[in-house]
């Protein structure tokens, strides 16, 4: 029985790569859709590392982002949480409100709903992907989202999974949009019982 | 001067013109604690409001806010304060997420418990900056007893 994502095997991880590979593959279509540009999707890179390194990598704990937090739940129980950096509400705004050079601190609720229903949208694609690939049920909840420091946000997952470890599995993927490189880093927390569902689904243990 | 960062489940004392800091509390609670008059000062960054819950509770006293604010007082003890003279400030223990996220209400428990804590050691909380919907960075000056927070959106205020 898997205890920790350190035990998790390079196959494992190969296998959590491509979900990695295909889910943002959907998640960049559906935003090409929506946004009714060309998105070209990064190919991500998938590690296991703590929630200190995340921080670090992502600029620190003072950091501003955009956090969007959708829980699991079904065949797998965790959390997914997607940190978007300002050029993705930017390219977002612009698009949909023709709004250049927004503060990502000063948006009023209409702004920030259009941002979050577009991370609904990725979440969801993201989901089904997952879902259509291990035919497993995944239900996720409505999103949630906030604008804040880095250190905050993550460290709602830090306390929820607090007796689970300090380990996730970080994303790290990136659209290309108009030109404009858009960082979106993906942190994904399934219950260590649904993360043996997973991979047993998937053939890898 | 030295300055030293606290960081998730820690705590750390000093004296004045030390400075301590603790950076984007979320749900966490900063418990700053100091005696004015030695200039000795400690910050402590609990988690979770209570060990007896936890199956880590004995080997992370730090993570939890009933066995950390003990040990925060016994650290400034051993270093010089008087314990009559401590008193504190707290800052964090928000909702980070406002719908379908923050089941347990951590922040809200959190406050809770740090409040507890301190009334049981009868250490007096002479400010607060707790609750609501942000992150906050907390500066701690033992020299002035000033606890300086800070929030992505809402600038910097000393209390």
């Amino acid at each position: 029985m898997l205890k920790n994502y350190d035990e998790l095997s390079p196959v494992a991880i190969d296998c959590l790569r491509e979900i990695g590979n295909i889910g943002s593959g959907s998640a960049a279509n559906a935003l090409s859709t929506m946004l009714g540009k060309n998105v070209i999707m990064r190919v991500p890179d998938v590690s296991v590392m703590d929630y200190q390194e995340v921080i670090d990598r992502m600029g620190g704990p003072e950091k501003v982002i955009t956090g969007i937090l959708v829980r699991l739940e079904g065949d797998i129980g965790g959390m997914i949480m997607f940190l978007l950096e300002d050029s993705f509400a930017k390219v977002v705004l612009s698009t949909f409100m023709q709004l250049e050079n927004v503060s990502v601190m000063t948006l009023d609720a209409t702004q920030l709903s259009v941002i979050s229903e577009m991370g609904n949208i990725m979440a969801g694609s993201y989901l089904s992907a997952l879902s259509q690939l291990t035919g497993l049920t995944i239900d996720m909840s409505v999103p949630s989202m906030t604008v804040d420091m880095l250190g905050a946000i993550m460290s709602v997952p830090i306390i929820e999974f607090a007796e689970v470890g300090d380990k996730v599995l970080f994303i790290d993927d990136g659209f290309v949009i108009d030109g404009v490189d858009i960082k979106s880093n993906i942190i994904l927390i399934p219950e260590m019982a649904s993360l043996a569902t997973l991979m047993t689904k998937l053939g890898v243990m | 001067m030295g300055s030293f960062t606290v960081g998730i489940s820690d705590l750390k004392v000093c004296k004045a013109p030390d400075v301590l800091v603790t950076y984007a509390l979320g749900s966490c609670i900063g418990i700053c604690m100091v005696d004015e008059a030695t200039g000795i000062g400690g910050l402590s960054h609990i988690m979770l409001p209570d060990s007896t819950q936890s199956m880590s509770g004995k080997d992370m006293p730090m993570r939890f806010a009933d066995t950390a604010v003990p040990m925060l007082i016994n650290q400034l003890v051993a270093m010089g304060a008087s314990r009559s003279r401590l008193r504190a400030k707290i800052a964090g223990g928000a909702v980070m997420f406002a719908t379908a996220s923050d089941r347990f209400n951590i922040g809200e428990r959190n406050i809770e418990a740090v409040t507890n804590a301190l009334r049981k050691e009868n250490i007096p909380i002479i400010a607060k900056d707790v609750g609501l919907n942000y992150g906050r960075t907390v500066y701690f000056y033992p020299q002035t007893g000033i606890m300086e927070v800070k929030a992505a959106a809402k600038g910097t205020k000393q209390l």
